[in-house]
């Protein structure tokens, strides 16, 4: 982790208002596609590819977020397939898992780290 | 490989059924031959013929059946001769086929005992259609028949002759009882009894030797010189296996008839097999249909399992179990297991009830654990229960006479009932259906209903003795998946729907969170928001994306819009009734083409535009809004549309105005969010154009005003709408729909339609008619009084939503490049429009 994180570049996202609460946004990065959800009832945030891996469809930022027990998940709106939001793991059938992306809140501004 | 079969009877068609059932179409050529004219029936129900069912009710399948799966069948046409060396058979008609494998399944024959007379009109045998017919032309001016034969299959052509009129018919046996195959003496006599308050005559001990008469029967002459007069008999005393053919052919038969086989079902040729009633397995015939049936199945089995080199051990038949219910003239009379068992420390326990003519017997083993078998007579309820018991070899509780006495005070009888059987137990064995396969359709099919369960699992369409038994599981199965299992939202919410549309109301909550941290624990998901917001929703009618609840929408519901294929959305205005102005018409063409968006025409009469960015979303609905559209709720679980035909402005049919009343009453209902979809439709005459009894409601109009039905669908299991209402007016109806429509809101369970509702309903349409017009629950006011808060507090959601800015904002693609479209969203022409990319 240590070693990742010194080659991570962190850039600005957008702005905390901008995500809904308990809701995700679509955050364009070069040609990369990151979902971006503020989970605000756990006062959490995280950060995903866009693409549902089930039919290549860019739409998680879209999906409805909730828990698993404890996991924190994100269900995709075609077919709900859910993801973690912590692992990128496929929760609900046996698609590939996910990539995930640190996010970090700077005086209300939203980060997410890139390698 | 070429498969054929001669016989077209119930083992037959079962033949056919289970080979067609599991092999691939172009495995096998498959050719029948039967020598009746009809295809095969359910011989076993035959005297259901004379209460009233036709030929086309017994039929086993249609002639059209065996066309549809490949299988060529000649009715009418008996096989002559079968060349073994050739290995072909010729028809009596002169066709010559070739075989690989040959299927004999020629059944029996009624046995005619060698008494002079038989020949004589008015002497019949009770076999096929044919043989019904013609009793029941000569049984109009018969007045004294009789039936020889006491077992079975004599008191099935008594009951018969009961139907038929001549209720003046003597039962005459050789045996000194009825049933000796299946029952003891005292049993017999209770049965005896039983059939002669009938008014049946019963001679046991009585040898016919002669059949009186010129022409036609007047009498019958007994071995003891006495004297009956008779002018209708039929002779039912047992059944000869139809082996003929098989002789003839040099293949092995019995010294008392039967094609010998073997454990697989081969003759003396390993090319030909003999299923069903013309088959001797050990010397034993088995005149039954379930023992047919397994048959039937081991050979089917068996074929393809070598066929497709299938490593699968071969099946073998092996003497079967020949426990037999029955309901013979209105007296039910089983034997299970060893009826008869006796020897060493085997103990029966009898009950002899000659008030109410019960007789019941039980078997047990010598250590008093197990059941061996038994015998009931004038009650059979227990039959499945014990047969069951003595199959699986349930242990018996410490007193076994409970088991048919009952239990007398005190706790309730351990180890027997449903609960207790393995999962194994067979509880149809005509179809070979298990306990645990029936309890698992029940589970993951949601079959829920005997005749469910028939379809999934064909359990209960054979003889259909297993019934009753299927029912009890499917209730105990329900039971035991319980409501709470099957109604909770989730896991964060121990509520059923209904149970949290009320703690919200009371509570008066407004958000999802507020519902969650009242009701509910964790942090939601998936499965409760949705429904959550759509109580929220319908309770207070407030704008779906108000902050808060915006993101427990489904997210249809969250972008008003019904997400396709490659991300876009899909767009369609209401257009109530299915009416349009050519200006409008004009709109959505401009608009469509305008953003690019492929049209098509909606099952609910309105038009869909596919293929809209979601940046796009606010731009096209200010558009369509500025020219008077609004939301059409395609994307929610809310009313659709209410379609309708063009009823009495235009048609010369037309009863009352269809489009208007249409109108009024999408106009009323829309933007009311329910546990699922709703639509309608309103017909201007019984013609139906509109299709309204295919909606969750339908208005018709009638000579006197209108009819109203409720509860239909199509989609996958499409149901008709059931009449709610006769004759009523206008403001009638409309009560009664707020009613019905507020009820539904209140108490379906998520994702429920309404006909699923009904159907789950205790009372069904009888029940919904007394609350929604005789206010049964006495809610109606309030119902009324919640419609017409709704129907004052809606506003067009996409109207708000354009309106908005911060709701406005959020209608793009990448948050920090508003304007940029998702260059991942990719169309193809498509017949001069445009289509979505195929995903992978």
């Amino acid at each position: 982790m240590i070693a990742e994180a010194t080659t991570t570049t962190w850039f600005y996202a957008c702005n905390v208002q901008d995500v809904p609460l308990n809701g995700g946004v679509c955050v364009k990065y070069n040609d990369v596609q990151i979902a971006l959800f503020h989970f605000s009832r756990r006062n959490e945030w995280y950060a995903t590819q866009n693409e549902c891996p089930h039919r290549m469809q860019m739409a998680l930022s879209r999906g409805m977020i909730g828990t698993l027990g404890e996991e924190p998940k994100v269900a995709c709106p075609f077919h709900k397939k859910t993801f973690s939001l912590k692992t990128g793991e496929c929760l609900n059938s046996d698609e590939c898992a996910i990539k995930i992306y640190p996010v970090k809140i700077e005086d209300g501004k939203v980060f997410i780290g890139v390698e | 490989m070429n498969i054929l079969i001669i016989g077209n009877g119930m083992v037959g068609y079962k033949f056919c059924e289970k080979l067609v059932a599991k092999s691939n179409s172009n495995q096998f050529n498959i050719t029948v031959f039967g020598e009746e004219i009809r295809p095969a029936y359910d011989r076993v129900h035959l005297s259901e013929y004379f209460a009233g069912k036709s030929a086309e009710d017994l039929t086993m399948a249609p002639a059209s059946w065996y066309a549809e799966n490949n299988i060529t069948l000649h009715l009418g046409d008996p096989i002559a001769q079968i060349n073994r060396t050739e290995k072909t058979v010729d028809s009596h008609k002169g066709l010559t086929v070739p075989y690989d494998v040959l299927i004999l399944a020629t059944g029996s024959a009624a046995f005619v005992p060698p008494i002079p007379g038989t020949e004589k009109n008015g002497v019949f045998i009770y076999r096929t259609i044919e043989d019904l017919e013609m009793m029941t032309a000569w049984a109009k001016k018969a007045k004294k028949g009789a039936v020889i034969g006491g077992g079975l299959l004599g008191l099935e052509a008594a009951k018969a002759m009961i139907d038929l009129g001549v209720t003046d018919t003597s039962v005459i046996e050789f045996a000194p009882r009825l049933m000796p195959r299946q029952i003891d003496e005292v049993g017999s006599n209770v049965l005896k009894t039983k059939l002669e308050t009938l008014g049946l005559k019963i001679l046991t001990n009585t040898n016919t030797s002669q059949i009186l008469g010129d022409d036609a029967i007047t009498g019958m002459q007994f071995a003891n010189d006495s004297k009956i007069d008779v002018d209708m008999l039929v002779i039912s005393a047992g059944i000869k296996p139809r082996d003929e053919l098989a002789k003839l052919s040099g293949l092995t038969v019995g010294q008392r008839g039967g094609i010998v086989v073997n454990q697989k079902l081969q003759t003396s040729d390993e090319n030909i097999y003999a299923i069903g009633e013309c088959a001797l397995f050990e010397g034993m015939i088995y005149g039954l249909v379930a023992p047919g049936y397994e048959m039937a199945q081991i050979v089917a089995d068996n074929l393809i399992a070598n066929i497709n080199n299938s490593p699968l051990g071969v099946r073998s038949f092996s003497p079967y179990d020949m426990s037999t219910k029955l309901k013979l003239i209105g007296v039910d009379v089983a034997s299970f297991g060893d009826p008869f068992a006796n020897g060493e420390g085997i103990t029966s326990v009898a009950i002899n009830d000659t008030n109410k003519g019960v007789y019941k017997r039980i078997n047990i083993s010598a250590d008093g654990k197990t059941l061996l078998g038994g015998i009931l007579v004038g009650d059979a309820e227990q039959y499945n229960m014990l047969l069951q018991t003595v199959k699986n070899k349930v242990v018996l509780p410490p007193n076994p006479e409970d088991i048919i006495l009952g239990s007398r005070g005190g706790e309730e009888v351990a180890g027997a009932g449903i609960t207790g059987l393995p999962d194994d137990a067979l509880i149809c064995s005509c179809e070979a259906v298990t306990k645990g396969m029936i309890c698992n359709s029940v589970t993951e099919n949601n079959c829920e209903t005997i005749d469910a369960i028939k379809k999934c699992t064909k359990a209960g369409t054979g003889c259909g003795g297993c019934v009753p038994m299927i029912k009890d599981l499917v209730t105990h199965t329900l039971k035991a998946n319980g409501k709470i299992v099957h109604n909770v939202l989730c896991e964060h919410f121990n509520y059923s729907r209904q149970e949290l549309f009320d703690l919200v109301k009371i509570n008066k909550l407004k958000t999802y969170d507020e519902v969650l941290n009242m009701f509910g624990k964790g942090d939601g998901c998936e499965l409760c928001k949705p429904p959550v917001a759509s109580i929220l929703a319908s309770l207070w009618n407030e704008i779906i994306l108000k902050k808060g609840n915006d993101t427990a929408q489904d997210s249809n519901d969250r972008f008003l819009a019904n997400i396709q294929k490659g991300g876009t959305y899909s767009v369609v205005p209401r257009i109530p009734g299915g009416e349009i102005t050519p200006d409008k018409l004009i709109v959505i063409g401009q608009v469509a083409k305008k953003y690019n968006l492929y049209t098509k025409i909606t099952g609910g009469q309105r038009i869909d535009l596919f293929g809209a960015h979601l940046s796009d979303l606010p731009n096209i609905w200010e558009e369509l809004i500025d020219a008077g559209f609004e939301s059409g709720h395609a994307y929610g679980k809310s009313l659709r549309t209410v379609k309708s035909c063009v009823g009495s402005t235009w048609c010369r049919f037309g009863l009352h105005d269809s489009v208007s009343f249409a109108i009024k009453v999408e106009e009323r209902y829309r933007g009311l969010r329910s546990p699922h979809k709703l639509k309608g439709g309103v017909s201007g005459c019984i013609r139906e154009c509109a299709e309204a009894q295919s909606k969750d409601f339908g208005i018709i109009a009638t000579e006197k005003g209108w009819n109203l039905y409720v509860c239909g669908n199509g989609g996958s299991k499409p149901q008709h709408a059931l009449l709610l209402a006769t004759d009523i007016d206008e403001e009638t109806c409309i009560k009664y729909l707020d009613r019905f429509l507020m009820f539904y809101v209140k108490t379906a369970d998520p994702l429920t339609r309404t006909a699923t509702w009904l159907n789950k309903m205790e009372g069904g349409i009888g029940y919904l008619k007394t609350v929604v017009i005789d206010d049964a629950l006495g809610m109606n006011t309030q119902w009324e009084a919640d419609m017409a808060n709704h129907v004052d507090t809606y506003e067009c959601e996409w109207k708000a939503a354009i309106e908005t800015p911060e709701l406005r904002k959020r209608f793009s693609h990448f948050v920090n490049a508003p304007e940029e479209k998702d260059p991942s969203a990719k169309f193809e022409p498509m017949r001069e429009q445009v289509k979505a990319k195929d995903w992978k």
